[in-house]
């Protein structure tokens, strides 16, 4: 039951989820803090952190299982505290425990749940069956639950999460139990899922899952965001300006020294260099010209891949050295 | 994808349904119930049968008599003690299956998940309790004719149900605040004992013939189960069941929780008092009514109760009594600092077990305790009255000097008491049952060390040394 998209006075769309100095206490244990987010519908935002971060607390606090001891959450415009049934049916959630009931078999299972969210029975039907054949499930509808494999259980639970359509999905770890075969499966599937109307979070610790997956990374450590952004601002940001590499055909002979302004030498090898580009956009064609001019024959120029991994631990390394 | 809106009883509903299916395929939950419904009544009806056979033989048909109405509840209560395995499995089983989660990100409200598993707890035992107690009667009209009074059925149907619902909201109140069926299960003799109490104080009961009684378990049973819905539900929140674990048994948190509502904000002994008098005695104030008018109804009662259970009129003779009282003086060691000391541990001990009693009942044990010597004033007062003496004269010179602070005492300790009961039943938003209820100790504490233990103290000394002296001044003239 995705809802159209909510238009706020000024015209802006207000965003399908929105935090503000988030925070939850349980005691003396400080779990979120000062956590403001903000998820446009169309959008995937992975909430990457190590164990223990509080990825789970945020995401329950966005399900309007727990409430905030500080700040606030709105899901589709509506506050999680003051309209917690409503926001509930608005949120789908894959939680990190699929949690199933294993006396039950797959489509009793889901018309439970649809039967909860006042779904009719007939759409319940048919969008269960569409969704365990998108999983890969309909072969095992006639099996118990109990029998199910660790895999086949987390997609059920996805398609659970999936069964009103909601607006909002959140995900816990979706991929954690699973197999490379099945994980891939998931991950295509939430990429599937994707639409104008709807908004995703991922929680993980599997940084290639949420380099794949999302369009914008929050780091969360000890609970606070410590690092927001697409993976490729992330990057910039942590690791500094892309890394091109040239290759020539025979020796460099001094191709370094006919560097332009705004690329900067970082490694030689005899017909290789490698530089940073702080606009890769004019410093590249600049340099093929450069090259061009000095007679150097080209064999390739191209970015060195720098993975999200480096991202993340150089950020912890930077929050625990602070 | 189109959705109607969620109305609190099909929620309800939905939740039940899919515990009732679950419970129907678990054959560990059907044995026992299908054995209770149809071996165990049978068996029960051959017992009657015997009973009633050999009994009559020696003429000892009472016995029969009792007999087979007693087994009539017995064949209605082994059923629906499965409610409570059920209900102790309800929210705990789901926490440890992890399968509480999902259910928490539906629609559904706290309400709705609750009553659903209570419905759910139940339903399947007091069916089969139901028919159990019909396959009873049936073989019992077969063989012996016999046929129960109307008002009979009622009251054991009536009295299978509260039952079974304060096992089961007990139970889930048990099972809201642990984190596994094990603790559950350790947790569960809170409900076990007092039950089987109740069984033998039922047996007892109907053994004696005095059915009427059983109207005032059946609705002392509604009001425990609707203290229990209510405190349940108050307990029974998302934060609550996701939020912490309860297993971990933490001393310094029992101190921390103890000590907050013992101490305060207070930084002196001064303002302590402050405290004590400026905030946790007006909190309080609502219980100190309840205690008010709980002694005043005892001393009524009492009183009345003098016309219909009236003692010897000579007993009230003031000779007689300026006797009795000279021999009191010397026997309790009053006018001595041995009976102060004696007088003073004998409320103070009286005060502690009301207060444990209490502690366990949501403070009713506590009242019906203080109401009693209240109650025997009134009986004695009731009885000067009607041998023609003055009872207030009589009251003033033998009661009043040391009731003056005494009942004070017993009201403030009574209304520490019921507080520390309402603290179960009155959470304050997010804070658990153990941290509420160690706090209410903490006050509890608080009143009794502040207030009724200086009291009951000073109430000694007047009693021990001035009581005595102004009924033998005032008694002297007593016609």
């Amino acid at each position: 039951m995705v809802p159209p998209a909510i238009m706020r006075g000024d015209g802006a769309m207000t965003p399908l989820i929105e935090t503000l100095e988030l925070g939850k206490r349980f005691g003396s244990l400080v779990a979120v803090d000062q956590v403001s987010l903000r998820v446009e519908a169309g959008e995937v935002l992975a909430l990457l952190g190590p164990n223990g971060a509080g990825k789970t607390t945020t995401i329950r606090m966005l399900a309007s299982i727990l409430g905030p001891t500080q700040g606030w959450v709105r899901i589709a415009g509506l506050d999680t505290v003051a309209h917690a049934s409503q926001v509930r049916r608005q949120v789908g959630m894959l939680t990190e425990h699929h949690g199933l009931y294993t006396r039950m078999k797959a489509m009793e299972y889901l018309a439970f749940f649809g039967e909860i969210y006042r779904l009719r029975p007939e759409s319940v039907e048919e969008r269960a069956y569409s969704l365990l054949d998108r999983l890969g499930l309909s072969e095992t509808i006639e099996l118990r639950l109990g029998a199910y494999s660790k895999g086949m259980r987390q997609k059920l639970a996805m398609a659970r999460a999936l069964l009103h359509d909601p607006a909002v999905l959140l995900l816990d770890e979706p991929t954690s139990a699973m197999d490379p075969e099945s994980a891939r499966l998931v991950r295509e599937s939430i990429r599937g899922l994707r639409s104008g109307n709807r908004a995703i979070v991922v929680c993980t610790h599997n940084l290639h899952e949420a380099e794949t997956l999302a369009d914008r990374i929050a780091v969360i450590r000890k609970g606070r965001i410590v690092a927001q952004g697409s993976p490729e601002e992330l990057k910039r940001e942590f690791l500094g300006s892309p890394i091109m590499e040239l290759r020539v055909a025979g020796s460099l002979d001094g191709a370094a020294r006919l560097l332009p302004h705004g690329a900067t030498l970082r490694e030689t090898g005899p017909n290789w260099l490698r530089f940073q580009a702080e606009d890769p956009e004019t410093v590249n064609p600049a340099v093929v010209r450069a090259m061009g001019m000095a007679g150097i024959e080209i064999v390739t120029l191209s970015e060195i891949g720098r993975s999200l991994e480096e991202v993340y631990l150089s950020v912890m390394q930077s929050e625990r050295s602070n | 994808m189109s959705s109607r809106e969620l109305s609190w009883l099909p929620g309800t509903l939905t939740v039940a349904r899919r515990e009732i299916r679950d419970q129907l395929r678990d054959w560990r939950i059907l044995t026992p119930i299908i054995l209770l419904t149809l071996f165990f009544p049978v068996l029960m009806n051959f017992t009657a049968n015997q009973a009633v056979q050999f009994v009559e033989r020696y003429g000892a048909d009472i016995i029969g008599d009792r007999l087979i109405p007693f087994l009539l509840m017995v064949v209605g209560f082994f059923p629906i003690s499965i409610s409570l395995v059920i209900a102790l499995e309800s929210f705990a089983g789901e926490r440890e299956r992890l399968s509480l989660e999902p259910l928490l990100a539906t629609p559904l409200t706290d309400g709705q998940l609750y009553f659903g598993k209570i419905i759910a707890s139940m339903l399947a035992p007091l069916g089969a309790a139901y028919l159990g107690i019909f396959v009873y009667l049936i073989g019992l009209f077969w063989r012996l004719g016999w046929q129960p009074p109307l008002p009979l059925l009622v009251q054991i149907l009536l009295l299978t149900t509260a039952q079974s619902i304060v096992m089961v909201t007990g139970a889930v109140v048990i099972s809201s605040q642990t984190t596994s069926v094990r603790a559950a299960n350790l947790l569960a003799s809170f409900i076990i004992v007092p039950v089987s109490q109740l069984i033998i104080g039922e047996s007892l009961i109907m053994f004696w013939g005095r059915y009427s009684v059983l109207w005032w378990i059946v609705a002392a049973l509604v009001l425990v189960a609707i203290v229990l819905v209510r405190m349940g539900l108050h307990l029974f929140n998302r934060e609550q069941l996701l939020g912490r674990d309860f297993d971990d048994f933490d001393l310094k948190w029992v101190k921390r929780s103890f000590w907050t509502g013992f101490r305060g904000r207070a930084e002196s002994i001064a303002g302590w008092y402050r405290e004590l008098l400026g905030e946790t005695l007006p909190q309080a104030r609502g219980s100190i009514l309840i205690m008010i008018l709980a002694l005043l109804v005892a001393y009524w009662v009492g009183y009345r109760a003098a016309s219909e259970f009236a003692l010897p009129s000579d007993l009230f003779r003031a000779d007689r009594l300026q006797g009795a009282l000279g021999n009191e003086l010397s026997s309790f060691g009053l006018l001595t600092a041995r009976g102060w000391l004696w007088v003073a541990w004998n409320n103070i001990r009286a005060l502690g077990l009301a207060s444990v009693l209490g502690a366990f009942t949501f403070g009713v044990a506590a009242v019906v305790l203080l109401m009693t010597p209240i109650g025997i004033v009134g009986y004695f007062a009731g009885n000067f009255a009607l041998a023609g003496g003055n009872a207030s004269r009589v009251l003033g010179g033998l009661v009043l000097p040391h009731a003056l602070l005494e009942v004070p005492a017993a009201i403030l300790a009574g209304a520490a008491i019921v507080q520390l009961g309402l603290a179960a039943l009155s959470l304050p938003k997010g804070s658990s049952l153990g941290a509420s209820w160690l706090e209410a100790l903490g006050k509890w504490a608080r009143l009794n060390l502040g207030l009724v233990l200086p009291l009951i103290l000073a109430a000694a000394a007047i009693e021990v040394f001035v009581t005595p002296r102004v009924a033998m001044a005032l008694l002297a003239g007593v016609p």
